[in-house]
């Protein structure tokens, strides 16, 4: 079974602690000037996304997490699991709930996601930087109001809402910074 | 490869030539000699927290050399053949250590006097440090990217100075009496502090623990000989020590001060004596020796500089007998813990035992890490001017 020793530590590299899939978010090494050597580490559990921070001996070895990242194609979704396809071997997976998160708001059929393997099952399903997405609900737009004085709520193609300006019609397409569920502006498309 | 744009790096290389010079003039002033001992050495550190880098066929008939953890040995070795007080600064080298603070080469200054004590020469250690810190500060160097901004030297020189020792840095820092503590009491002061060290139960083990120590005997709690039962429980005890220096005590020490912790355990006693009274067990070379009562201190002490570890000293251990025994020691735990075990350094034990080493304080001061925090730099690789620390 493959394992990490502390001095191969480094942001990023994937750890299985208590039998959990972890990700490091920071390594610092500590020593008294006489004595024990530790790391002291930041991780992401990946199952969960909670940071925890643990020491480690220096020296020790911990099992490496058969974590890959993957580019993965959006085909639908029951309600229950969203289902991806490897876009050049065609092999089909299905993402849970818990997986897709946030995700879910934003992705549309056909849309390549990145999507987190754990063991080869997805454990995380993150969604393009930016979507483009049809207004399929929103209040009549207020013609020439460009200003962006206010702003109003706008339902999206995926079910997601969004605050949008007052000039927005439905049926329009808009750009939506999906890490923070924000309107960036018509789509240009 | 230069850690930042030009202007930057011929400031930060100047201004290290300038500590070093100011360094060297501190103790051309005070009639300390400065030497250079051999970098390659015969002999390695025997500190199982310290790994030495071997280098193959450095020797004469191509035997292995060890690059030094410090010149100590050396010096030592001076000192016991008459040299006078003495200073070295130049590079140390550490296996194994990488960090923002850490690294396997970096620059040390070592000193040693004559009839003093630890308290004499903690005096002078603030002197030093507050002197160059002066300087640095009242020198003309420019300061290109922050011409308005002083250089954090300029506050670190009006430092006052504070004396705390081992147990009043843990009770007011950590809320637990490191003398008295039970190990149950460290194991919750760690757990109270957020601390949590990766493994199962009785993680905390040292490593000879799980194969058995020395003899070979069995596991956790199992029927060791006395002495390597109390050797392994010390060890224990000191790893929670070191777990809660390093983690919770260190980074709130010296803040705005130059703090100096003094009385460390005598199990971490390293090359200092022990106070008077504690050190009955060494000097019969009782079986027991070095597992004194656990109130027991040694004459160590390490300065502290807004959170940082800078300097470590010692009135140092004259005892020719005491120091083997602690070799000794430290080599059964190397052997134990399958760690490199090193041949005893004869060179340095028969200039104690013949010529005797001199009564006499030493210490060892982090040289990068000072000017780290005289110039405001966070991490020993931009004080060397290098590329930034990969942590």
């Amino acid at each position: 079974m493959a394992s990490y020793s502390t001095n191969e530590f480094k942001g990023g590299l994937k750890l299985m602690l208590d039998g959990d899939p972890y990700s490091i978010i920071e390594n610092e090494f500590v020593k008294p000037g006489k004595g024990q050597a530790f790391n002291r580490v930041k991780l992401r559990n990946l199952k969960t996304n909670r940071v925890v921070e643990k020491t480690f001996k220096s020296g020790e070895s911990v099992e490496a997490a058969d974590v890959v990242e993957t580019d993965l194609q959006y085909l639908y979704n029951d309600g229950e699991f969203w289902y991806f396809m490897d876009p050049t071997t065609f092999e089909q997976k299905a993402a849970p709930q818990r997986a897709v998160g946030d995700a879910a708001n934003w992705i549309k059929e056909q849309d390549v996601c990145t999507v987190v393997l754990w063991n080869d099952e997805p454990l995380q399903v993150e969604a393009p930087n930016f979507a483009d997405l049809k207004v399929v609900e929103t209040d009549p737009g207020v013609r020439g109001d460009t200003s962006g004085g206010g702003s109003k709520p706008a339902k999206l193609e995926t079910g997601a809402t969004v605050r949008v300006p007052l000039f927005i019609e439905e049926g329009e397409v808009l750009r939506i910074d999906t890490r923070k569920g924000e309107y960036v502006s018509r789509s240009k498309e | 490869m230069p850690c930042c744009d030009e202007m930057t790096l011929h400031q930060r290389l100047s201004q290290r030539a300038q500590l070093l010079a100011e360094l060297r003039a501190f103790f051309a002033a005070r009639g300390v000699i400065e030497v250079q001992p051999s970098g390659l050495g015969r002999a390695a550190s025997m500190d199982p927290g310290l790994s030495s880098l071997a280098v193959p066929e450095a020797g004469p008939s191509g035997e292995v050399r060890y690059l030094q953890t410090s010149p100590e040995s050396a010096m030592k070795q001076w000192l016991a053949a008459g040299s006078g007080d003495l200073y070295y600064l130049g590079p140390a080298w550490r296996g194994g250590e990488f960090g923002r603070w850490h690294a396997a080469e970096f620059t040390l200054l070592e000193w040693y006097r004559i009839g003093w004590d630890h308290r004499d020469l903690m005096g002078e250690v603030a002197e030093l440090v507050r002197e160059v810190a002066a300087r640095l500060a009242a020198s003309s160097l420019p300061a290109p990217s922050l011409p308005e901004a002083a250089l954090p030297a300029a506050t670190l020189a009006r430092y006052p100075v504070e004396h705390l020792t081992y147990r009043q840095a843990f009770v007011e820092y950590a809320g637990v009496d490191p003398l008295a503590a039970t190990p149950e009491a460290l194991d919750s002061a760690l757990q109270r502090h957020g601390v949590e060290l990766f493994g199962v139960e009785g993680s905390l083990d040292s490593p000879g623990a799980a194969e058995g120590v020395a003899a070979g005997t069995g596991g956790v709690g199992g029927d060791l000989p006395g002495r390597d039962a109390d050797e392994q429980a010390q060890r224990q005890r000191d790893e929670r020590l070191d777990l809660l220096l390093s983690h919770v005590v260190a980074p709130q020490l010296g803040r705005g001060a130059l703090t100096f912790v003094e009385a460390f355990p005598a199990s971490q006693a390293a090359l200092a004596r022990l106070e008077p009274g504690a050190e009955t067990n060494e000097e019969t070379g009782a079986s027991t020796a070095g597992c004194a009562a656990p109130s027991a201190t040694a004459r160590r002490f390490e300065l502290f500089i807004d959170g940082l570890e800078i300097a470590n000293g010692y009135h140092e251990l004259t005892d020719a007998g005491a120091q083997r025994e602690r070799f000794s020691r430290e080599q059964a735990w190397r052997r134990a813990s399958g760690l490199p075990v090193y041949p005893l350094d004869e060179a340095l034990l028969s200039a104690l035992e013949e010529r005797g080493l001199p009564d006499c304080a030493g210490v060892a001061l982090g040289v990068d890490r000072l000017l780290a925090q005289l110039i405001g730099v966070d991490s020993v690789a931009e004080a060397r001017g290098e590329g930034g620390g990969d942590g």
